[in-house]
């Protein structure tokens, strides 16, 4: 793990977020508050965790990433675009016929995606299985999924869940961006997931719970991941969605919904 | 009523909307009338439901399969549950719910899809439901159906409630044309005759009902005689109308929102091919889409009205 300037992960996140704000505006159509919300996670990850390479992305011993609520896609095609995956100034064509940026994670147009998502609950079921044919094959490959708290209301994330404790994942992570927030309000009306912490510890995972916006809370919980053997561990990031945008904070309106031209600008201003 | 030989199509409202308004309706009527949802309410439109009876709301979480099953725990219960999602969640992770606890002991629920077809738009393949009519009418014992405008819907959801049985009530996102009057009868089953013609037929549910309209009038200028008939029920299928459009046009035309290889089309052609057999042509989608505007993908995944008038030619011109 490569330990960058603080600030220099600082910037970085502020451009992610710009890059966010820009392509959702432009596209008119997006899920802006998941996606702000998984910034400092996803920067933490590509730029200092995971073992890829942007020039090799079919590299058999690479990490993998699979965004399991793949509506908060902005935050990843912009991370994935920054560290040379694919064009950044194309980032603006989200959402736009033939764009490569669909509005959900589609390998049909981004190879280097590990997964087509959009349909929440099914990512940490892939991820399973991307770590036991690590395993199999003797392959240091670590797999990290990233899961809506809304998303872990579906029963497979359960499933998948005691599968891997059971089988004693220890290379695989899962992040819950715990935004507090899923499509129609607040979690805690629609379906409370607390003891959320509980829950996990209960399946046989190791938990880490954390400030997701903390970008030293976020590589601590991602070494403590990495130190964990004979289990799965989960990361439980506590963020805010929306987070950097004073009006999209923790409001449940900005899930899915683009900003105005005007919001665009005044979010840039936060931003700059 | 007799068809008409003109139509005047002025934009509506999308069937969801016409959904949520009259499922608010229904339930001053009826206590019984119970909603449950998976955290798309303000999307499926039940969120006005919700407003106005928030005791005989349900929201499941995003947890489709659970929200199938507990529907028809309420229904074995004597209530009348409207479970709604969109189409490509709540048919795919509650089909096999749909299967054994639902068609199976034939139990009353009211299954609403919305966000059907490719005209969503920019959400893309993940969110568009293209197989849900395949897998609802794959179901014994299921009323399948799909309105084409907010008049039609309107009357459906009564009907669908009013019927014993398991319902799938199929909506769309994107505005549509309007293309009843206020005093239209529906009923589940029939197929509506909207205008004649001696040709050839175009057969179609939902948005494609008002694109075969505007086909008809393209081909009228070619002096092709188009018939247009709507299906808003898919199952049972308007037999009648089908073998009577084969016999008197020769020809018929599917036109659909969904995978050709399910559907209405197919449907029609095992009508077609136990009455009199026709020539047939089927107007549809044949793979995943993308994302883009509604209109963009239903351009280039061939759903318009030049695309029906397309496929009438062809099948005019094989009738010779
Ligand atoms: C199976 C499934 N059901 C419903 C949806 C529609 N949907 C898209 S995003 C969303 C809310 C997700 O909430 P959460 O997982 O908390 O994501 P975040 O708040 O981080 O954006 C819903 C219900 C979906 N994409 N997949």
């Amino acid at each position: 793990m490569q330990t960058r300037d603080i600030h220099e992960l600082e910037d970085f996140c502020k451009k992610i977020r710009r890059h966010i704000v820009e392509m959702i505006t432009e596209a008119k159509s997006g899920h802006p508050g998941g996606s702000l919300s998984a910034v400092e996670t996803l920067a933490v990850l590509y730029r200092e965790v995971m073992r890829h390479d942007a020039k090799n992305p079919q590299w058999a011993e690479r990490d993998r990433f699979i965004l399991g609520k793949g509506h908060a896609c902005p935050v990843l095609y912009a991370v994935m675009a920054e560290c040379g995956y694919t064009p950044v100034d194309q980032l603006k064509t989200l959402r736009k016929m033939g764009s490569i940026y669909q509005g959900h994670p589609d390998r049909r147009f981004i190879p280097a995606l590990e997964a087509s998502t959009g349909s929440l609950g099914q990512g940490l079921s892939v991820a399973i299985g991307m770590g036991l044919a690590a395993r199999m094959d003797g392959n240091p490959s670590r797999t990290f999924v990233m899961l809506g708290d809304g998303e872990i209301q579906e029963g497979q994330i359960w499933e998948a869940a005691m599968f891997a404790a059971f089988h004693k994942l220890d290379n695989i992570v899962a992040i819950v961006d715990y935004n507090k927030i899923q499509l129609d309000g607040f979690v805690k009306d629609i379906m409370d997931l607390e003891p959320l912490g509980d829950k996990w510890r209960s399946f046989g995972w190791h938990v880490v719970d954390f400030d997701g916006h903390d970008l030293q809370a976020v590589r601590n919980a991602f070494a403590e991941a990495a130190a964990t053997k004979g289990k799965p561990t989960v990361l439980l990031a506590n963020t805010i969605k929306g987070k950097g945008v004073s009006f999209m904070e923790n409001n449940p309106k900005f899930h899915g919904m683009a900003p105005t031209k005007e919001e665009c600008d005044k979010a840039l201003k936060e931003l700059a | 009523m007799a068809a008409k030989t003109k139509y005047e199509l002025k934009m509506g409202s999308a069937t969801r909307e016409a959904f949520g308004k009259t499922l608010v309706q229904l339930g001053k009527e009826n206590k019984d009338v119970v909603v449950c949802d998976a955290d798309l309410s303000k999307s499926t439109m039940v969120h006005w439901f919700a407003q106005e009876f928030p005791e005989r709301f349900f929201t499941c979480g995003i947890a489709e399969a659970n929200m199938v099953a507990i529907g028809a725990g309420l229904a074995s219960s004597g209530k009348i549950p409207f479970v709604a999602s969109f189409s490509a969640f709540v048919m795919t992770k509650g089909f096999e719910q749909l299967r054994v606890t639902v068609a199976y002991p034939n139990v009353n629920v009211k299954v609403v899809g919305t966000h059907s077809g490719i005209s969503i738009g920019e959400d893309g393949p993940s969110q568009m439901s293209i197989e849900d009519l395949s897998l609802a009418t794959a179901l014994p014992g299921f009323t399948v159906l799909s309105p084409a405008d907010e008049v039609s819907m309107a009357a459906f959801v009564r009907l669908a409630a009013a019927h014993n049985g398991p319902v799938f009530l199929r909506a769309g996102r994107a505005k549509v044309p309007v293309v009843y009057g206020p005093d239209q009868q529906f009923a589940i089953g029939k197929g509506i005759e909207l205008l004649d013609g001696s040709d050839v037929t175009l057969m179609a549910h939902g948005l494609m009902v008002a694109e075969s309209i505007r086909a008809a009038e393209i081909l009228e200028a070619e002096g092709i005689s188009a018939r247009v008939v709507d299906m808003p029920t898919i199952k049972p299928l308007d037999n009648e109308i089908v073998a009577k459009a084969a016999r008197e046009t020769g020809a018929i035309v599917v036109g659909e929102e969904h995978l050709v290889d399910g559907g209405l089309g197919v449907k029609v052609a095992q009508a077609v091919a136990l009455s009199h057999p026709c020539i047939m042509e089927f107007v549809g989608v044949t793979t995943y889409a993308e994302s883009g505007t509604p209109e963009g993908l239903l351009q280039k995944y061939g759903m318009t009205a030049a695309n029906m008038a397309a496929a009438a030619r062809r099948a005019v011109a094989r009738k010779k």
